[in-house]
């Protein structure tokens, strides 16, 4: 089911679906995953997770060298009423249940941060308006933590707004309760200098939906880790990416599934675009079903398209099933150039290529937008996709 | 009167083994109100023409001249010739995920046209269009192509060819892939275009069934890259008869 055509120079795509063989996902990590900076060693840039990263552009997030200092990040929480938001230590039980971190920058954010920030949503509450979270930085460097909890049969929408300048690196945690439903809106609009990484753990509960959508538009180097696990039978995640790699940009999504429970669903759908020289977007989709995990149902997507020379994508989508009795498994990846017969037909009705392209990202992006199923988001997405073009044809 | 004019034409296209010439001096002059239809065997460059004259980029032109009105196409980029009024309704039209029949007409027309067309003028002229295709409306939601069967891109872009409503329409197997009820479909709205007599068409088949609905005034029989007889409506049915034997033999397609 591996897919890859329309391969443009200087893109790789590759993928691959090993059963039952040596475990490729833990071979990805050079550490095992731990809260404990001291416990990774400072990356070289030749380890599976560093490969594609440019680690000079990490500004010493990944050494130790980055102190947390400068103008304060902003951060601001507005929710509805019946929403607590509390500042807590990290030795309080919720802080880091979602998962461990995976690499070094992710334990040094995990080591450093001061006080952890908790939005709770109490068991039962459905929210009709968003929380929001608002982080803006004025170019200082900062760790942060958030979790994000929904109790049994909560309903919320939250959607986190990254913008400005920063050296951030900030782990964000989702506790679902059982049968909890919660959205994630994460928009990652920083300025062109801004460095990010985080790593987005959900913890999703018996019979609960967690759907997120990550949206990286900007920023100097901007690496993030969405991450699954369940915590009961039943879960479903859908994980929706949309990036806009402009030139001289890294945007890295690192994403990983751990199916370790029956009758759980997990669906991924990321799409990019590119353009200009240097643009570089990498893509790592790891799905790991356990022996356990039987019953699941798992598909994964990236689409890329190329709009210039010079641009890289690297898009590597990994499956390892260790159980044949499950409902369905799948990967797709593929990289293509904006389409010439799709350029050729639309020219072919008057319209000139430059308009053509925008109609053809435009559509490209609106597929996966449609899906999202939240109207102001999806309005929201397309305005800002909108004014991307809009800005790269000037 | 909209008259173009194909002189000589020679295009190659880039193959394993260096540039292969497939168009080998064509020669044809279509005027408006006119209906040709071109007919041939496979791999005769029928449809090699047809992409030539819209100005796919996989085709080179290595001879020969195409004007319309004198003026140069051959010169004019992709959407300049469609702007100008050349029109090819494709055999394997294209899809384009995520834009949308209504707005990708809409984005169409106002390329052509120069102006975006009043919006409920627009909206009622597409709907009109739709039925007389047999189309239903909630065809205009979908993304252009995509999941479409045989019969329904070839509506779509007859669709387009009543919307657009150029000075040359060159249609490229139309009929292919359609079963009777679609053909006359499709047959008619090709009709109430040529019926306006505004329209000079180009019709490329393989079969002779088409032409019971669309009558040409011109059939004109392509083999090895060039017009090998011209000639009225009763051409049509010596192929019919006769098929195209008479015209491959001894020719050769590489």
């Amino acid at each position: 089911m591996a897919e890859a055509q329309n391969i443009p120079a200087g893109s790789t795509t590759t993928g691959s679906i090993a059963v039952a063989a040596e475990s490729t996902v833990a071979t990805r990590m050079s550490a095992p995953p731990s809260y404990d900076v001291a416990d990774f060693p400072v990356p070289h840039g030749r380890e599976e997770e560093w490969r594609f990263t440019p680690l000079a552009r990490l500004r010493g997030l990944h050494d130790g060298s980055a102190a947390a200092g400068g103008p304060d990040l902003k951060v601001d929480i507005s929710a509805p009423e019946g929403v607590t938001h509390e500042l807590v230590d990290r030795t309080d039980p919720r802080v880091g249940k979602a998962g461990k971190p995976v690499d070094r920058v992710a334990a040094q954010a995990y080591s450093s941060f001061e006080k952890a920030s908790v939005v709770t949503v109490p068991k039962e509450t459905v929210l009709t308006e968003p929380i929001r979270i608002t982080v803006h930085g004025e170019g200082g460097t900062a760790y942060g933590h958030q979790v994000v909890e929904l109790g049994a049969f909560a309903e919320a929408v939250v959607v986190i707004d990254h913008t400005g300048d920063a050296v951030l690196a900030a782990n964000v945690d989702f506790l679902l309760g059982d049968g909890a439903k919660l959205t994630v809106v994460s928009v990652q609009d920083w300025d062109d200098t801004a460095v990010h990484c985080g790593q987005h753990n959900a913890l999703v509960g018996r019979d609960a939906t967690f759907k997120s959508v990550v949206v990286t538009f900007g920023g100097d180097l901007v690496r993030l880790h969405p991450r699954i696990d369940y915590a009961g039978p039943g879960g479903e995640a859908e994980l929706y990416g949309l990036y806009f790699t402009e030139q001289g940009q890294h945007q890295e999504h690192r994403l990983f599934v751990n199916h370790d429970t029956p009758n759980c669903r997990s669906h991924v759908t990321y799409k990019g675009a590119l353009q200009g020289q240097d643009a570089h977007a990498v893509w790592i989709g790891d799905v790991l079903i356990q022996a356990a995990a039987t019953g699941t149902d798992t598909y994964e997507l990236n689409r890329n398209l190329v709009l210039t020379d010079g641009a890289r994508v690297d898009s590597v989508p990994n499956l390892e099933i260790e159980t044949g009795e499950i409902v369905g498994a799948g990967h797709a990846s593929a990289t293509g150039r904006f389409d010439d017969e799709q350029l050729f037909y639309l020219m072919a009705r008057g319209v000139p290529a430059d308009e053509a392209r925008r109609l053809v990202v435009r559509g490209f992006f609106a597929e996966l937008v449609q899906q999202i199923g939240l109207p102001d988001v999806e309005e929201r997405l397309m305005s800002k996709i909108e004014s991307e073009l809009e800005a790269s044809a000037a | 009167m909209a008259t173009l004019e194909i002189h000589d034409l020679h295009v190659s296209v880039e193959a394993e083994n260096g540039q292969r010439e497939i168009l080998k001096g064509v020669d044809l002059t279509v005027k408006q109100g006119e209906t040709h239809a071109i007919m041939g065997p496979n791999g005769s460059g029928k449809s090699t023409l047809a992409y030539s004259l819209a100005g796919h980029p996989k085709y080179t032109i290595t001879g020969g001249t195409v004007t319309l009105d004198g003026e140069d196409v051959l010169e004019m980029s992709v959407d300049e010739r469609a702007r100008a009024g050349v029109f090819l309704a494709m055999q394997y039209p294209v899809e384009v995920p995520g834009v949308s029949v209504s707005n990708f007409l809409r984005t169409s027309a106002t390329a052509i046209r120069g102006e975006a067309p009043k919006l409920r003028l627009w909206v009622k002229e597409v709907k009109e269009a739709m039925e007389r295709l047999h189309m239903d409306p909630s065809f205009a939601e979908r993304n252009v192509n995509e999941g479409f069967s045989g019969g329904e891109k070839k509506r779509h872009e007859i669709l387009q060819l009543e919307l657009l409503k150029p000075a040359i329409a060159i249609l490229d197997e139309t009929d292919s892939g359609l079963d009777v009820d679609a053909l006359r479909i499709v047959s008619e709205g090709v009709n109430r275009v040529r019926e306006t007599g505004q329209v000079g068409t180009l019709l490329i088949t393989h079969y002779t069934r088409i032409l019971r609905y669309i009558k040409p005034d011109h059939v004109h029989v392509f083999a090895n890259g060039r017009i090998a007889e011209s000639g009225g409506p009763e051409l049509a049915d010596k192929l019919e008869a006769e098929g195209y034997e008479a015209y491959v033999k001894g020719g050769t397609t590489a």
